[in-house]
């Protein structure tokens, strides 16, 4: 297996004939990928006979897909999900890069745990995996953690997901902080005081449903906390990200910290774009989620943010759990969906098909704009670049089965849909790491 | 007396009793008939009627309860089913055997019917969706109540002859409350007016969104209504501090003997109980001429040997035809 991997990284990969979206390069034309030694050699019409030919006639050939947001549960609950199994799922939607975050058993909280993870990576051989750390110790909110360390040994930014930093003192403490190392610090948006014990969006349903419920504030007073401790922090040195964004109101926070030219960007889910709250009615646990699913309101809001340039990643928050786990009353199951292996055509339906985003839009915001938020350099087709590329069947219709997902979850609100657009091949450094064909779906 | 519902051509097709936002009228109705049927087994100097017998009826309670856990086994028995007390306090959350598997076990017993009391929101929903018994909600976290509901409207029925235009409150703790839940989907199904009393730290989210008045002031309503409901101050589900202390609730929602001269003279109170004498209600008040509170408790017993008839006949039938078809 490796050695074959060798020798197909040492020859030339031609992609032919794809209509090839590459934002960064303005290109968004019918034309051939040159690919040698794991890296892009030429996008244009390429005449010169290459050995691996992928013949893209009718596909669409992109820079890889970067997901900025998922949990791979590893370490602590390899039962729902690993860096291997998750690291196949994500091939297997098309990206060739995923951020996984902190919050595992114990959390990411210094260079060895890090380095752990990028070992897992090493061995699992699919995607590229990287890690945020947390932002504090045991992500109690209470100490900052090894930042430092974290960042040499190459976490792309820092976050207590899971769980917002409630202590206002210590977040400002560890912006000023990370002005030393140019990461991105990451905010669950949660103030536990408001949020209580809701396990679902406060509103007419929460009400009839008799359950307690997560108030819209709890994530707003968050993010509008935090910009205001942005403000304090010196231009340039420091970034600020916030996660999974779900309400109208937050919105309206985002449009107004970008207006100031605040270093704040953000990322929306597909739930949060196709589910509302209604959703919950018959108490199906697949739809338990934090931040929880919202209002009709809510989504078009967020629609029009990403429509206007407000939003800057498209995420999955992919979050595995076990199905033993989500069988329990919607009070007690955890929270969380998977979402790696359908993202792409979500957001199809989501953005694409009622003309919210152009194609280029959507490959902007699933791999351009996140390489940049977690600053590293990928997300393009530019000449020398590592060569990371998905290839999609744009026009494929097909139904969400989650029996053929790789993912060892099963956790999928989506399962049965209708949906239109399949990743055919996910291309890692060069190398063709998964391929529809070989795993029907 | 009581009206009867048009219910000539009705037949009732559920197997399962979960709550009273998915019954039409015509549903609610039927069950209160039937139960107007039962009474008169409970007046017997033999207390039994044959249709359960063979039947095996569970209590299964995760909260604490003696009312409404005595009130089924006693509506069980009188229908001569055999019952089972399975408690299991705050059993239900993440430790332990899960709600799912404790039913699958119970149904591997051969259990006819499921009396589940939760502290969840939703859970006898779960429950009906993967065992093959009847399921009856007791009471499900502050989601609903409904054979509460049910008794509700069948004491006002009996004294008032109809719930159609009667003017209703229920004051106290809205949000915490099933009962409030049950019991508006009852009444305004019925036809009267509902209005939530309470200070506005006890309304649930978007209480505005629900068919139902609301009020912050217990004097404002007190001259218009003719049936107000008492609800008890749940300490044990308040959370934070929703009000500043208990004197100054009482002197805003207490049912007062002061507050009850300004009442309509033939006002019914009601309260779902246990009380708390002296804080949502004054003693003279719960005790007097207007109280239905203990009728409320003998009504119980009727409405709920009349469910357990319903769902039980109902999965009869069904199992009838699964085995014709």
């Amino acid at each position: 297996m490796a050695n074959k991997a060798k020798k197909l990284m040492g020859d030339e990969l031609l992609i032919k004939n794809g209509h090839v979206i590459d934002p960064a390069n303005r290109i968004n034309r019918k034309c051939d990928v040159l690919i040698a030694d794991e890296k892009f050699v030429e996008v244009g019409r390429v005449r010169k006979p290459v050995a691996n030919v992928i013949d893209a006639t009718g596909k669409l050939v992109v820079p890889g897909l970067i997901d900025i947001h998922v949990h791979f549960r590893e370490p602590g609950d390899e039962e729902e999900e690993t860096i291997a199994s998750g690291s196949a799922a994500a091939v297997a939607g098309g990206f060739t890069s995923v951020v996984c975050m902190p919050n595992t058993t114990p959390p990411i909280e210094d260079e060895t745990d890090v380095e752990y993870v990028h070992r897992k990576a090493r061995k699992a051989r699919k995607t590229h995996v990287y890690t945020m750390g947390s932002i504090t110790k045991g992500r109690e909110g209470v100490e900052l953690a090894e930042m430092g360390f974290m960042s040499q040994a190459g976490a792309v930014g820092f976050t207590d997901d899971g769980s917002g930093v409630q202590d206002a003192s210590v977040m400002l403490r560890a912006l000023k902080y990370a002005q030393m190392f140019n990461v991105v610090i990451a905010q669950h948006c949660q103030d536990d005081k408001i949020a209580g014990k809701g396990v679902m969006n406060s509103g007419y349903y929460s009400t009839i449903l008799g359950l307690p419920g997560l108030d819209p504030l709890a994530e707003e007073a968050m993010l509008w906390r935090d910009i205001q401790l942005v403000k304090k922090i010196k231009a340039g040195t420091v970034r600020y990200h916030a996660q999974h964004i779900s309400t109208a109101g937050s919105v309206e926070l985002i449009r107004a910290a970008k207006k100031l030219g605040l270093p704040v960007t953000c990322e929306v889910t597909p739930h949060h774009l196709l589910l509302t709250e209604k959703c919950c009615a018959e108490y199906d646990t697949n739809y338990k989620v934090n931040p929880p699913l919202r209002t009709e309101k809510d989504i078009e809001a967020l629609k029009e943010a990403i429509a206007n340039g407000l939003v800057d990643a498209l995420v999955t928050d992919h979050a595995p759990h076990l199905q033993s786990e989500k069988e329990l009353e919607f009070l007690a199951a955890p929270f969380g969906l998977i979402g790696l292996e359908c993202a792409l055509p979500l957001y199809i339906k989501s953005l694409i098909e009622p003309g919210i985003l152009d194609w280029p839009g959507l490959i902007r915001l699933m791999a351009e704009k996140p390489a940049k938020i977690i600053g590293v350099d990928k997300g393009t087709m530019s000449k020398g670049k590592q060569a990371d590329v998905t290839i999609i069947d744009p026009n494929a219709e097909y139904k969400i089965d989650v029996n053929t997902f790789r993912s060892k979850s099963k956790n999928c609100p989506y399962n049965g849909w209708t949906v239109k657009g399949r990743v055919e091949k996910t291309i890692v450094g060069g190398e063709i790491r998964f391929s529809a064909e070989s795993c029907p779906p | 007396m009581a009206e009867k519902g048009k219910t000539k051509e009705f037949k009732w097709q559920r197997k399962h009793l979960l709550g009273l936002r998915e019954l039409t009228a015509e549903e609610i109705t039927y069950i209160l008939d039937t139960a107007q049927g039962f009474e008169e087994i409970s007046a017997r100097a033999v207390k039994k009627a044959p249709p359960l017998r063979g039947k095996l009826v569970v209590n299964l309670f995760f909260e604490d309860s003696t009312r409404t856990r005595n009130s089924f086994a006693l509506a069980a028995n009188r229908l001569s089913a055999d019952v089972v007390e399975f408690t299991k306090k705050d059993s239900s959350v993440s430790k332990g055997e899960t709600l799912l598997d404790t039913a699958r076990n119970l149904e591997a017993m051969g259990i006819d019917i499921v009396v589940i009391r939760h502290n969840a929101g939703g859970a006898p929903t779960l429950l009906s969706k993967c065992i093959n018994a009847c399921v009856v909600n007791a009471g499900d976290g502050y989601c609903e109540h409904p054979t509460q509901g049910l008794l509700d409207v069948f004491t006002i029925r009996k004294r008032k002859g109809s719930l159609k235009g009667l003017k209703i409150a229920i004051v106290g703790d809205i949000s915490h409350s099933r009962v409030a839940r049950s019991d508006m989907w009852a009444m305004t199904k019925l036809g009267a007016e509902v209005t939530f009393v309470g200070p506005p730290t006890l309304m649930p989210p978007k209480v505005e969104q629900l068919p139902v008045k609301i009020s912050y002031s217990l004097d404002d309503v007190i001259e218009k209504v003719d049936v107000i409901n008492m609800l008890r101050i749940q300490f044990e589900r308040l959370g934070g501090n929703p009000f500043p202390s208990v004197r100054e609730y009482s002197h805003y929602f207490g049912l007062t003997v002061e507050r009850m001269k300004r009442a309509k003279p033939d006002i019914i109170v009601m309260h779902p109980g246990p009380i708390n004498r002296g804080l949502e209600i004054e003693s003279e008040v719960a005790d007097g001429k207007n109280s239905v509170i203990l009728q409320q408790v003998t009504n119980g017993v009727t409405v709920r040997m009349a469910v357990l008839f319903l769902v039980n006949q109902a999965a009869a039938e069904k199992q009838a035809e699964a085995q014709n078809g």
